[in-house]
């Protein structure tokens, strides 16, 4: 039995007068890794940062349509945007650690909700970074700048910093594109192990990446969602043609 | 509670943003308030126009010609030492230095920026215009020749950081066209790089002028300081803002001597504030976001 | 060809000749200020008061007088010019606003220091009635400092990734919060590295002291904000100027021009060497 966690219904969003995402209706389901895929330009991204709200910073985005979180309208206007944002994670391309120590960045958005005791941040920085298999590597030096990690612990790091907020779903925006091949298949199991307790929304270009470890696909094509189904059917037999072209090679 | 916060902050971040307004407007206030009143008793034109400047006069007269020409004079000399140095360290900085000599140039440049211009004005009157009193045989060394070697130093350093800047910017693709073309290092320069940067190498010319023209403490202590129109470049002059700054001290507030020198201001305000415009404007081009 | 080479050489040879007069003059000041500064300088010519009309002793009154003038300038400033730099990078409406506020700050930029001078005289001096003393010639050095920290701040804080905030904001941090925690202190190097530049830049003015602060000759100590006060550079200016013992004030014009200039360019140059530490260094 799959629950929805969250639902876009007829998602309509302009750039200023242009049209960037066309009429999406996507459920993302409950503790499932969700992959779009699709050409550079279709849209994904941005989808993505629908989910969180990312696009508010853009200026002159208008968007149409409803995004349901739960039972919650994310872009009712009442809405808390940063409660939002604490409860859908996060994570960019390219690994972000804030130029503070290990400890700081994953405690960061903790700290900043203001209402957890110092042994309560304490805990759940360690439970973080033990969730982002990243405690073992850096339990001794915590305190330490975070910028010093690889490249790949600081994904994980990013990743661990996105899961202190005890987020219901992780956005992950390519999240391997900027890595080499051992942390990519490392993150790859971290997102298998960490879908036991949270919704992974991923974006990525790696159509094998999406193979190997989502269980349902969509495929994002000139702002329209062509194609959504479990991953291995999409991925044998797809409906459509513009989704086999992709799949197949044809254009990409 | 969080909304209040926020909106605190941004209102404290506004409020302190109107602070920059209101001293401009504040400044540009105080100086026609206090300056405007001169010309009830001197019309415009004689005061621009007329070269009798007696303040002190039991008939005072107010003639400024001979100042303001002392300033465009001064400026005038100050770029015609502080161009060719402050270009040429420009263009050797940014084309022909290695980054290792840069490492060492630049910095230099930046610290000869942080010189006390009195410090200059000390060496210039001490120093300098002996030596050039003994040079060239004159009765003193404090004149338009000195005072302009001694400002024109002085603003290299801007117009060396600004023009470095518009070669910084100018595409490598334009030099390794031009270097592919055969071009020598010194034709890549000037026929290549310089034209490209043209724009930004004026804007820093320009914002030397307004440096060289509103500088006090240098032309009050080297400049000599006697009014008259110089017929060599070894007579002595007297810029607008020597005159503000040595006879302020003997007018009475709200004098027509005091609402003078607050005249002069207000000239030498429209002048460094057009010379900005211009330059920001139609030269660096900033945009006012 | 030959034509052409001589002529590449020539160019290559004139643009060296320019930085080469310019540090050559640079190195005659340094040296002459050295030279004739520190046959008079000595611990006891910082720390003990001007005696004899100033024709003898040290220059301690005007030491403590910039260091009070230039600490208060940028204690007023500081505040002023960090906050309107956010308001110019994180919030920026409305539109026209900005406009007005780029092109006052770009205008003080450019005007000349003695306007300042005129426009503390007339406001502080005499229409707050402040008179001539500490607190006016404060106030009229920080409108002056006001332009470069607000430039200097805002360079510092477009110059931290987007990435940074983003993380932040996506992490529900308000824009507040992001600001306070994440581009305040990543900027803070860079801010604080520039600010000391400044603090150079106004301890060595003297236009804008001349009418609203500084003092000729005090044998004592600034007691209040006040007094008036003595100043390491208007001290330079009025021992040229005002004193009929031209042999005996040269000296201790040229001491005391030492003293603000190893003030003005150590700082300076601590500044401008951590500054290109931290570039060398950061990893963002």
């Amino acid at each position: 039995m799959v629950n929805t966690r969250i639902q876009t219904q007829d998602l309509n969003l302009w750039f200023g007068k242009q049209q960037v995402l066309h009429n999406v209706n996507l459920p993302i389901y409950d503790k499932m890794v969700t992959a779009i895929i699709g050409p550079s330009g279709c849209g994904k991204s941005t989808l993505l940062r629908c989910f969180n709200r990312m696009n508010d910073l853009i200026p002159e985005t208008k968007i149409e349509g409803k995004i349901t979180l739960g039972e919650q309208n994310i872009y009712c206007s009442k809405t808390d945007v940063t409660k939002i944002r604490a409860k859908v994670g996060m994570v960019f391309q390219k690994p972000n650690p804030f130029p503070k120590s290990i400890y700081n960045n994953v405690a960061f958005g903790l700290v900043i909700q203001g209402r957890h005791s110092k042994c309560d941040i304490h805990g759940r920085v360690e439970e973080s970074l033990r969730a982002a298999w990243l405690w073992d590597e850096v339990k001794d030096r915590l305190h330490t700048p975070a910028m010093a990690l690889s490249g790949g612990q600081q994904q994980r790091l990013c990743i661990a910093r996105a899961l202190a907020n005890n987020p219901e779903v992780l956005l992950l925006d390519e999240p391997t594109s900027a890595l080499d091949p051992q942390s990519t298949a490392k993150i790859e199991e971290l997102c298998l192990e960490l879908k036991k307790s949270v919704s992974i929304l991923i974006v990525t270009h790696n159509i094998a990446q999406a193979g190997r470890i989502s269980d349902y696909t969509a495929f994002m094509y000139l702002g329209q969602l062509v194609e959504f189904d479990v991953t291995e059917k999409m991925f044998t037999v797809p409906k459509d043609k513009r989704t086999e072209a992709y799949l197949t090679g044809v254009f990409g | 509670m969080k909304g209040y916060k926020e909106k605190l902050f941004k209102a404290i971040t506004y409020t302190a943003s109107l602070f920059t307004i209101v001293a401009l407007f504040g400044i540009i206030i105080s100086l026609f308030s206090e300056g405007l009143p001169i010309f009830k008793n001197v019309p415009i034109a004689k005061f621009l126009g007329s070269s009798a400047w007696y303040p002190t006069h039991e008939f005072p007269e107010f003639g400024a010609f001979t100042l303001i020409m002392g300033s465009i004079f001064v400026s005038l000399g100050a770029l015609i030492i502080g161009i060719p140095l402050g270009l040429g360290s420009a263009i050797f900085v940014s084309e022909i230095a290695g980054s290792r000599l840069k490492e060492i140039v630049k910095p230099i440049i930046e610290l000869l920026a942080g010189i006390p211009s009195v410090v200059y004005g000390l060496f210039g009157m001490a120093f300098l215009a002996p030596l050039v009193r003994v040079w060239f045989n004159l009765d003193t060394g404090l004149n338009l020749f000195t005072v302009s070697v001694v400002l024109g130093v002085m603003i290299v350093p801007i117009i060396a950081s600004l023009s470095e800047d518009a070669l910084a910017n100018v595409p490598k693709s334009i030099r390794e066209a031009s270097l592919a073309l055969g071009a020598t290092k010194t034709e890549c320069i000037f026929r290549a790089v310089v034209p490209a940067a043209k724009n930004g190498i004026i804007g820093s010319v320009l914002i030397g002028f307004g440096r060289a023209i509103g500088e006090t403490m240098v032309v009050l202590m080297v400049a000599g300081g006697s009014a008259q129109i110089p017929h060599s470049m070894f007579d002595s002059i007297r810029p607008m803002t020597s005159t503000i700054a040595a006879e302020m001290g003997e007018t009475v507030m709200g004098d027509m001597h005091y609402s003078s020198l607050f005249a002069l201001a207000i000239l030498l305000f429209i002048i460094t504030f057009v010379t900005n415009l211009v330059t920001e404007l139609v030269f660096l081009r900033r945009s006012y976001r | 060809m030959n034509k052409r080479k001589l002529q590449n050489y020539l160019g290559v040879s004139v643009l060296s000749l320019a930085i080469l007069i310019t540090f050559g003059f640079l190195i005659v000041f340094i040296i002459r200020m050295f030279y004739m500064g520190s046959s008079v300088l000595s611990w006891d010519f910082v720390f003990s008061s001007p005696q004899k009309g100033m024709t003898a002793g040290g220059i301690f009154p005007a030491v403590v007088g910039t260091f009070w003038l230039t600490t208060l300038a940028i204690l007023i400033a500081m505040p002023l010019g960090v906050f309107t730099a956010i308001y110019l990078t994180n919030y920026g409406k409305p539109v026209w606003l900005v406009r007005i506020l780029r092109i006052s700050i770009n205008t003080l930029a450019g005007t000349p220091s003695i306007i300042f001078g005129l426009f503390g005289m007339a406001i502080f001096v005499n229409l707050m009635g402040f008179n001539i003393s500490l607190l006016s010639g404060a106030l009229t050095l920080a409108i002056l400092a006001l332009p470069m920290i607000i430039n200097n701040t805002e360079e510092a804080i477009r110059s931290v990734p987007k990435d940074f905030s983003d993380a932040s904001l996506a992490l529900g941090a308000t824009q507040r919060q992001t600001i306070l925690r994440v581009l305040l202190p990543t900027a803070l190097p860079n801010i604080l590295t520039s600010t000391i530049i400044s603090i150079g830049r106004i301890a060595g003015e003297t236009a804008p002291i001349m009418f609203t602060a500084a003092t000729f000759y005090s044998r004592r100590l600034p007691k209040s904000w006040n007094d008036e006060v003595m100043a390491l550079p208007y001290h330079i200016y009025a021992l040229m100027t005002e004193g009929t013992h031209a042999e005996a004030q040269v000296p201790i014009a040229y001491g005391t021009a030492l003293v603000l200039l190893m003030m003005v360019l150590s700082i300076s140059a601590i500044a401008i060497y951590t500054r290109y530490a931290i570039r060398r260094n950061r990893k963002w």
